[in-house]
């Protein structure tokens, strides 16, 4: 879906892995990296553009967001990530750089605690999927899709910039329908898995851990503890950005990934 | 036909500034500190000593439901314990529970237990409704709202066998697993308790409703609304190869009966407004849609709602544009109070009274005044099963047993006379599930 006014995707196609389309706009040249979407659901953006200036750009709408089917059994976001497993070995991706982006980013964790060896890179932005020590991820089921989204920037004025004071019947659109599948592989504990910090402790893979330094949705403490979890990681704090570095800072948020991918 | 009795048994707190505070109050943002144990103690206390007035008077049930971390209904998590209590200190009443809300049970074996403990403890007066739930519900006991619909079928599914098939028996559903299902206590009445669901929102609940031939009770809609949802348990009832009579349907709605119609039409009015709700219709209260309608809570497809005046909040939260405005007094029932004089608040909250008697969702006036207003609304809806919804929002109790009285002495046998002229059967007389009389007549 193009919220932007960026350049279309280069292809789109319906992946099917055993029955389940999986819907994959790709687009660029180069190595190829696997981008994962917010529990918002998945958006081309210039963030995305950015990218494909060096990189395949490998963006799969996660299963029940967005074109993909719904896959009606899976009750945690570890199964979305067997999913995606099954759906890049359909595709034949053996090597790929993966970067997460907020429920993207557990879910990219969850991928890379099951399979690190399919994986270059791993790069975490404002992941999900780890309790904070202190404070909570923000709940946003007693509110509207967009008293969420403007917490999801540093500021009001990010967020109109970016979406206007009243988001389009699409997006809202979008919103609901993602908030539904986010609501079906996660509800209790909210936005974190008792097991995946255990798991992360055996991932080698290089991995670069980015904040945005106002996240309001997701503790920068996950952060710190995915840095620690991770044996081969840092942290990267990106200013001037709330949850979605990807949104707000998208040229400084591809030029980390890019540098961190060059060297791993 | 069947006539019951409804209080939401709500916290009447004369000293709270929830009503007609400064701005809007939101549903779930009122902190329990603010609650008084002792005067909470006198209101339990006071819906108990009005139950046993009903039962006095000749109703045939009461009827009680479960809202959850919300000031205007008491019975939240309580409820199946007032209705034990129930059935311990009455002894003709039906107890109609509308009704616990499956899916935010996550052991429904214990509803099998309890609720089989009330119905032999009352000797056989329990009618076990079902709901799903409001949002509110699933938000207070965290149960996941895209499910809410398949733990709804799987949990009845569940409590029916457990109260049909001797056990112990093995269940693994999807949502609910049991390795040795065998509770000591069995329904009183055979096969299990008659099941009633009411609902207004979902068409869905109501075709479930006419495929199990359960008595789908509608609270307090527009009448108009509430004939074309009827027509659609109807339609669902030939395609499943029987005619439903009035028997299937219930309907509630708020009455108050008084010594003069003025005096029915003031006091009555303190049935929409008051501290004990914030959120009725002439109250300052703010439904938190988003919590109302949580993801997956109701369906995304516009064909998949009731068309009651519910509808627009609930799929307006669903993203569905509807392009319609809500009801003109649910407008008027969340204004920002510091916008309007005092005298303007008082013509508004008279306005929402006014509009609430017009669409007959209250009928109020003398014994002799209410007759032909509740014959209309039997008239038009043609329920066998009914409820007075009474006693709520700032009513006293000296109120309430007042109009109780006025029921019960003038209102309910002429209300009789008025169901067996119109053939409305309830589901006391007629089997929903044959069509046929009882074998054995029910106990009224």
């Amino acid at each position: 879906m193009n919220a932007s006014d960026a350049v279309a995707p280069l292809t789109e196609s319906d992946v099917d892995v055993a029955g389940l389309a999986v819907h994959v706009v790709q687009r660029g040249s180069g190595p190829a990296l696997v981008v994962l979407h917010h529990s918002t659901g998945p958006m081309w953006t210039p963030f995305y553009d950015a990218l494909a200036e060096h990189f395949t750009v490998i963006a799969p709408e996660m299963p029940g967001f967005g074109r993909s089917s719904r896959p009606v059994t899976a009750r945690h976001p570890s199964h979305l990530a067997v999913l995606l497993h099954q759906c890049l070995e359909v595709m034949g991706h053996t090597q790929v750089h993966v970067a997460g982006l907020g429920f993207g980013g557990w879910v990219a964790a969850e991928m890379a605690a099951m399979h690190q060896g399919r994986f270059s890179s791993l790069t975490l932005v404002g992941a999900a999927g780890i309790k904070p020590r202190t404070g909570f991820i923000h709940d946003p089921m007693t509110e509207s899709w967009t008293d969420y989204a403007r917490q999801s920037f540093r500021d009001d004025q990010s967020f109109i910039a970016y979406f206007g004071r009243n988001p389009s019947q699409e997006i809202i659109e979008l919103w609901d329908y993602s908030r539904e599948m986010t609501a079906r592989v996660t509800w209790k504990p909210w936005m974190w898995s008792l097991q995946l910090p255990e798991l992360l402790k055996a991932v080698t893979t290089p991995t670069l851990v980015v904040w945005g330094s106002e996240d309001r949705i997701v503790p920068l403490d996950c952060g710190e503890q995915y840095a620690e979890l991770l044996s081969n990681s840092k942290l990267e704090v990106v200013p001037d950005a709330g949850h979605v570095v990807d949104l707000e800072q998208p040229d400084r948020l591809a030029e980390l990934i890019l540098k961190f991918s060059a060297r791993a | 036909m069947f006539v019951g009795y409804f209080t939401e048994r709500p916290y009447q707190d004369p000293t709270a500034d929830w009503y007609g505070s400064a701005t809007p109050v939101m549903d779930l943002s009122l902190s329990n500190g603010a609650i008084d144990p002792v005067l909470q103690a006198d209101l339990y206390h006071r819906f108990f000593d009005e139950k046993l007035y009903v039962e006095e008077m000749n109703f045939d049930g009461v009827m009680l439901n479960s809202h959850h971390s919300t000031p205007f209904c008491m019975g939240g998590g309580p409820m199946n314990v007032e209705a034990g209590i129930l059935a311990r200190i009455t002894q003709k009443l039906k107890i109609v529970l509308l009704g616990n809300v499956l899916p935010i049970w996550d052991d429904p074996l214990f509803l099998v237990e309890e609720l089989g403990m009330i119905d032999v403890l009352s000797r056989g007066r329990l009618v076990a409704g079902w709901v799903r739930g409001t949002g509110r519900e699933s938000v207070s006991h965290n149960a996941q709202s895209p499910y809410n619909w398949e733990r709804f079928q799987e949990a009845h599914d569940f409590i029916v066998k457990a109260w049909t098939t001797p056990g112990p028996f093995r269940w693994e559903g999807d949502h609910f697993q049991y390795r040795y299902v065998n509770p000591w206590v069995r329904p009183y009445q055979q096969p299990h308790p008659q099941i009633w669901v009411p609902g207004n929102i979902s068409r869905a609940t109501v075709e479930w409703a006419a495929r199990h031939r359960y008595p789908y009770i509608m609270l307090d809609t527009q009448l108009h609304l509430t004939e074309q949802t009827f027509e659609i348990y109807r339609e669902e009832a030939r395609r499943n190869g029987y005619e439903a009579g009035p028997q299937h349907l219930g309907y509630m709605f708020r009455v108050h009966v008084d010594d003069t119609d003025e005096k029915a039409y003031e006091t009555g009015r303190k049935l929409i407004e008051g501290p004990g709700n914030v959120f009725l219709d002439g109250s300052n209260g703010k439904a938190n849609i988003w919590a109302m309608n949580l993801p997956g809570l109701n369906t995304r497809k516009h064909e998949g709602y009731l068309p009651t005046i519910q509808f627009d909040p609930a799929a307006q939260s669903r993203g569905i544009a509807t392009g319609q405005k809500v009801g003109s007094a649910l407008d008027e029932a969340t204004w920002v109070h510091e916008d309007v004089s005092p005298e303007e608040h008082t013509k508004r909250r008279y306005r929402i009274w006014n509009d609430v008697l017009e669409r007959h969702a209250a009928v109020v006036g003398t014994p002799e005044s209410v007759l032909p207003r509740i014959r209309h609304v039997l008239e038009t809806l043609r329920p066998g099963n009914v409820f007075f919804w009474h006693g709520d929002g700032d009513m006293t109790h000296d109120e309430a047993m007042r109009g109780i009285r006025y029921m019960g002495e003038y209102v309910l046998p002429a209300v009789r006379e008025m169901g067996k002229e119109l053939g409305l059967t309830s589901a006391f007389e007629i089997d929903t599930q044959t069509n046929q009389p009882f074998a054995t007549p029910q106990p009224r």
